[in-house]
C-alpha cells in the first residue's frame, strides 16, 4: 500500500530549479535565527514560512513593520495557499501574542491535574525527564515510553524517542479522524486519499459532499477549489443533517437521518448500476468482482433506503442520475473526519466504490495521483531494535489499521498488557479533547511515572502532565521541511521571523538537548538545525540561503491523471479495483459494505453531532485573541421545532446531559431552520477547563467532554463518536 | 474622479470570516472590535432553507449622513474614490455619525475617535486591493470603480442580480450582493 513512492521520483541530483520559482524572491531576511529581530530593522521586511495554525502547511509571507510582527500574508508561490491563506493562518499573528501560552519549563507539585506548579529552568525540566526515562528504561524497557504527535513539528521528538528505543508512537489523525477513510479506500483501490486530500475539486463538474462541510472546514486549498467550481457551475451536492453552508451551494441537498449514509450511498449505486450509468469500460477495465457486488447491491433500491436515510427515493435517483452524467469529473469527496458510527471504514469504502462506479479515481476532476518532492534524510546512526512489538494493536485484533491507534496504546497503558506503558510523551495534541472518553485517558495517566507535554498553549492534556515544556510558536522557529504530496512538487520552509518572547524553545531544541541528556547525543550530529536543513537541502542541489529567501522551492508538475500519463496501477491483493473484496472477507468481514441501523436516541435526547468552524483548529486556538473575536464560544444548533418543544429560546443558555450523565458547561443555544429535528449541533473545541487557558476558560462547552460513548471500528480499530445522546438541562 | 464600491458574490462566499481577520491585522483594529463582519441570512422551513452570507463594512454611501451629521468635519469624504473617512484628530467621539448610519458600521476606538472600514485607501492610493478583498480564500469580492463602465465591478453589476443593504434608508450604498 505504498504504492506513492514511485512518484517520489525527484530523488536528488542536480534538480534545478525553475525560472516560476526564481521569480518570486521575496526581500532578504535577517541572517541567521540568533539575530532575528534584534535590531529592529526599519520598514517593512517580508520573511517566508509555512503555517502551522493547522496541518495543511500553507505557504505564507510574515512582514514586520519596523521590526515588530504585523500581520501574516499567503505566499504567492505555494501551491496550497495560492497567495491566500484562511482565517486560522490570517489571524496566526495572534499565537504569537497570545497572553495565555505557555512562557517556561513546568514541573508538578501537587496532584496530576490540579495545575500546580513551579517554573523550573530547561536544564531542571529535562534533566527531570532523562532521570525519569533512564528509571523507565531499566525497569520496563524503551518501549515502555510512548508518544502522542500531531503535526510536523513532532518530527525531532520522535527521533529522539526512537533512539532511546521508543517503538509506540501514534496520533489522533489517524483512529480519532481520517483513518477510517484511508482504510476503506486503501481496500478498493490500494491506496490512501492522504493529507491534503487528492480531490480535485477545482476540475470536478460534479461535487458529492457527504458530511463534509467545506467551508466551514477550512481545509484552505480545498475551499478554494470548491469555490472555484462552485463558480464554474459544477453541481453540488450534499448530504448531511445539517443545513451546512456547503448545503446553501448545492444543487440537490439530502438532509440524511444520521448514521445511514452506508444506506443511501448503496441506493446510489444501485441506481447506477441498473439504470447502467456507471463507467462501463472503466470499470470492464480495472475492476474485480464487479458481478457479485452488483448483485449483492441490486435489491438495495431508493425505495429500501427511503425509511432508513428518510431521503425521497427521487431525490436519490435524481442526485444518481446527475454525478454520473458528469462523469468522470464526479468527485465523491472522502472527507476527512470520518470516525462517526464505527462502521466507518466500511462507509468509507462505499463512498469509494462509488467513485469507481463513476470512473473517477485517477481522472482529472475526480482522484489525482499525487507528487512529491523527495530528498534523502539526514543520516543518523540506526535506532536500537527492539524484540518487543508495538502494543496499539496486539494480535492484529483490526486486521486492516494501517497506522498506530492512539486509544490502542491508552488501553494497554490501562491495562499494563502487553506490556506496561509508564512514560507518555505527548506533542502538540490536545488528548482530552482529541480521544473519546476521557475518563479512559485520565485513568491512563493515573499508571504513568513519567507524563511530558511539549505545546505552545497550556491545553487541557498539559493540565495532566509532569512536566510541560513550552514550545516556540511557528513563527518563532525553524522545523522540518515540508514536501506534501500534491498536484506538484514543492518545497517549503519554516523559519523563525521573530523571536519568542519568554523561555520558549523550538521543538528541534528541546528533542536534541533532550538526547544530550540521556547520553544519546550522537543521534544528534548538527549542532543548529540550520546545519540539518542544509544538509538536506544540497542533498538534492539545493541550499538553505536559497530556500530562506524564496520560501518555497516548485519542482516539476509531473503527470497526475490516467489521460496525461500515469500508468493505472492499484496495490491490491487482486491488482485491481476491489468492487468486491475477498480480503475483507477471509478477515470476517462483508466484502461488499452492508447497512446496520444505527441505535436510536432514547425519547427526549437528541444525536450530538459535531464539526469545525472556519476559525478555529481542533481545541489549540481559542485563546488566539485575534480568533477570539471571530468566535469565542460555540453554540448548540437545536431545531426550530425542537426548541419551541423546550421552550428553548435563541441564545438562552443550557446545558447538555448525555445518556452517560455527563453535564456540560453553560452553551448558548442556537435556534436553527438549519438542522434536523433528531439531532444537535455544535463547533467542537471549546468548554476549554485548563485554569491556565484564561482567555478560552468556560467559554462555550466541550462536544468531547460528551463523547463518553464511542464505537470501535472492527476493520481499523477508528472511535466512532457520532453515538452520543444528549438532553437539555434548562438553567432554573 | 472614481467612485470606489464593491461587489461580493454571495454564491461563493462560505463566511469563513477571512475578511474580518484580515482587516483586523491589516489596520490593527483593537481586541473586541472589528470593521467588517458576517451576517448570514436563513429563509425557508428545514429542509427547504435558502441561505445568503454577506460580508458587510461601511457602505461607502453616496449620501453619507454620518458626514452630513458629523459636528468637526471629522467625517469627510476622501478625494479619491469617495471613500468615507474619519480624520482622527478632528473627531472629538460624539457618536453622532454612530447613530446615523443605517449600517452600523461605525465603533468607538478605545483611542476616543470614530473608526470604521477605509476600504483600506491606504492600500488602494499604491494600487493594492483592499486586505479583505486580497486575502479572501473565495475569491468572492471585487474592488473598483463603479463610475467606470468597463470595470470589473461595474460589469458584475449590470450582469448578475445583484442587491444592496437597506436601500430604503436612501444612502445609496456602494456595496453589491450577487445572488
Amino acid at each position: 500500500m505504498n504504492s506513492i513512492s514511485r512518484r517520489k521520483f525527484l530523488k536528488i541530483t542536480g534538480f534545478s530549479v525553475g525560472a516560476a520559482a526564481a521569480a518570486t524572491a521575496l526581500s532578504p531576511m535577517i541572517k541567521g535565527a540568533n539575530k532575528i529581530n534584534k535590531e529592529k530593522v526599519k520598514g517593512i521586511q517580508k520573511i517566508p514560512t509555512y503555517c502551522d495554525i493547522c496541518f495543511w502547511k500553507c505557504g505564507t509571507v510574515a512582514y514586520l513593520k519596523d521590526g515588530e510582527l504585523w500581520k501574516v500574508e499567503g505566499h504567492p508561490n505555494d501551491p496550497l495557499s495560492k497567495g491566500r491563506l484562511c482565517p486560522r493562518g490570517t489571524g496566526g499573528i495572534g499565537a504569537v501574542s497570545d497572553p495565555d501560552r505557555l512562557r517556561s519549563p513546568l514541573i508538578r507539585t501537587r496532584e496530576r491535574g490540579e495545575e500546580v506548579w513551579k517554573e523550573v529552568t530547561w536544564d531542571e525540566a529535562l534533566g527531570y525527564i532523562a532521570d525519569k526515562m533512564q528509571k523507565i528504561k531499566t525497569q520496563y524497557g524503551p518501549e515502555s515510553v510512548a508518544s502522542f504527535s500531531h503535526g510536523i513539528g513532532g518530527n525531532f521528538l520522535k527521533h529522539t524517542l526512537k533512539a532511546y528505543g521508543a517503538i509506540n508512537f501514534a496520533a489522533p489523525s489517524f483512529a480519532q479522524c481520517r483513518g477510517p477513510r484511508d482504510v476503506g479506500f486503501e481496500l478498493t483501490f490500494g491506496e490512501a486519499i492522504g493529507s491534503p486530500e487528492r480531490t480535485d475539486i477545482e476540475n470536478a463538474k460534479c461535487i458529492v459532499l457527504i458530511g463534509s462541510h467545506l467551508g466551514e472546514n477550512m481545509h484552505n486549498t480545498q475551499v478554494q477549489e470548491f469555490a472555484n467550481a462552485v463558480q464554474n457551475d459544477a453541481s453540488v451536492i450534499v448530504v448531511d443533517p445539517r443545513f451546512s453552508v456547503a448545503a446553501s451551494k448545492a444543487k440537490y441537498y439530502l438532509p440524511i437521518k444520521p448514521g445511514t449514509d452506508i444506506a443511501l450511498l448503496l441506493a446510489w449505486m444501485n441506481v447506477i448500476v441498473s439504470e447502467k450509468l456507471y463507467d462501463v469500460d472503466y470499470v470492464t477495465k480495472y475492476g474485480f468482482g464487479f458481478e457479485q457486488f452488483a448483485a449483492e447491491i441490486s435489491s438495495y433500491t431508493p425505495e429500501w433506503a427511503y425509511p432508513e436515510t428518510g431521503i425521497d427515493p427521487e431525490l436519490i435517483r435524481n442526485s444518481a442520475r446527475e454525478m454520473a452524467m458528469h462523469k468522470p469529473a464526479s468527485l465523491v469527496h472522502p472527507g476527512r473526519h470520518a470516525t462517526w458510527y464505527g462502521d466507518d471504514a466500511q462507509r468509507s469504502r462505499a463512498i469509494a466504490l462509488l467513485n469507481a462506479l463513476l470512473g473517477s479515481w485517477g481522472r482529472k476532476g475526480g482522484f489525482f495521483y499525487p507528487a512529491s518532492y523527495s530528498l534523502p534524510g539526514y543520516p543518523y546512526p540506526a535506532y536500537p531494535t527492539s524484540t518487543k512489538e508495538k502494543l496499539d494493536n496486539p494480535g492484529k485484533k483490526y486486521p486492516f489499521a494501517s497506522e498506530e491507534i492512539t486509544t490502542g496504546i491508552r488501553e494497554a497503558t490501562i491495562s499494563g498488557n502487553p506490556y506496561p506503558i509508564k512514560g507518555w510523551f505527548i506533542y502538540a495534541t490536545n488528548l482530552i479533547h482529541a480521544l473519546p472518553n476521557e475518563k479512559e485517558t485520565i485513568a491512563a495517566i493515573q499508571n504513568l511515572d513519567l507524563m511530558v507535554v511539549v505545546d505552545v498553549i497550556p491545553s487541557e492534556i498539559a493540565g495532566w502532565a509532569d512536566v510541560v515544556l513550552p514550545e516556540s510558536v511557528y513563527l518563532e522557529r525553524y522545523d522540518d521541511l515540508h514536501m506534501s504530496a500534491f498536484k506538484e512538487t514543492f518545497i517549503g520552509i519554516r523559519q523563525p521571523v521573530v523571536e519568542s518572547p519568554a523561555d520558549q524553545k523550538p521543538n528541534w531544541w528541546i528533542a536534541k538537548k533532550l538526547a544530550e541528556k540521556l547520553g544519546l547525543g550522537n543521534y544528534y550530529p548538527w549542532n543548529h538545525i540550520e546545519d540539518y536543513l542544509d544538509h538536506r537541502l544540497r542533498a538534492g542541489g539545493l541550499s538553505l540561503d536559497q530556500l530562506k529567501k524564496e520560501g518555497i522551492i516548485r519542482g516539476p508538475k509531473p503527470p497526475i491523471y490516467f489521460e496525461d500519463g500515469i500508468v493505472p496501477e492499484f496495490p491490491t491483493p487482486s491488482g485491481k479495483i476491489e468492487f468486491y473484496s475477498l480480503q475483507l472477507q477471509q478477515a470476517g468481514f462483508d466484502p461488499v459494505p452492508k447497512f446496520k441501523k444505527p441505535e436510536q436516541a432514547p425519547s427526549g435526547y437528541y444525536r450530538l453531532l459535531f464539526g469545525r468552524a472556519p476559525v478555529h483548529s481542533f481545541s489549540r486556538t481559542q485563546s488566539n485573541r485575534i480568533l477570539m473575536d471571530m468566535m469565542d464560544e460555540n453554540e448548540v444548533w437545536v431545531n426550530q421545532d425542537v426548541a419551541e418543544k423546550w421552550g428553548l429560546k435563541n441564545a438562552q443558555h443550557v446545558r447538555l446531559k448525555n445518556q452517560d450523565g455527563v453535564v456540560s458547561n453553560k452553551i448558548k443555544v442556537k435556534v436553527t431552520e438549519r438542522i434536523r429535528t433528531d439531532c444537535v449541533y455544535m463547533v467542537h473545541g471549546f468548554g476549554h477547563n485548563s485554569k491556565m487557558l484564561k482567555g478560552a476558560f468556560g467559554k462555550g462547552a466541550s462536544d468531547a467532554g460528551l463523547v463518553t460513548k464511542y464505537a470501535t471500528d472492527p476493520l481499523m480499530g477508528g472511535t466512532g463518536m457520532n453515538v452520543n445522546f444528549v438532553t437539555f438541562e434548562l438553567e432554573a | 474622479m472614481a467612485r470606489f464600491g464593491m461587489v461580493i458574490d454571495t454564491k461563493k462566499c462560505v463566511g469563513c470570516m477571512d475578511c474580518v481577520v484580515a482587516c483586523k491585522t491589516e489596520n490593527n483594529v483593537p481586541e473586541g472590535h472589528n470593521r467588517d463582519w458576517i451576517v448570514t441570512v436563513v429563509n425557508g422551513k428545514f429542509p427547504d432553507v435558502n441561505l445568503e452570507i454577506q460580508t458587510q463594512r461601511c457602505n461607502h454611501c453616496d449620501n453619507t449622513p454620518c458626514v452630513a451629521c458629523c459636528p468637526t468635519g471629522a467625517s469627510h469624504i476622501h478625494d479619491v474614490g469617495g471613500v468615507v473617512l474619519v480624520d482622527h484628530n478632528m473627531c472629538i467621539g460624539c457618536k453622532a455619525c454612530l447613530a446615523a448610519c443605517p449600517y452600523d458600521a461605525r465603533f468607538v476606538h478605545p483611542d476616543g475617535y470614530a473608526d470604521k472600514c477605509t476600504f483600506c485607501i491606504h492600500r488602494v492610493e499604491k494600487g493594492e486591493l483592499p486586505a479583505c478583498v486580497s486575502v479572501c480564500p473565495t475569491h468572492c469580492m471585487y474592488f473598483g470603480d463603479l463610475d467606470d463602465p468597463n470595470s470589473e465591478v461595474s460589469k458584475l453589476i449590470a450582469s448578475r442580480k445583484n442587491h444592496s443593504l437597506i436601500p430604503e434608508a436612501g444612502t445609496k450604498p456602494r456595496i453589491f450582493y450577487l445572488t
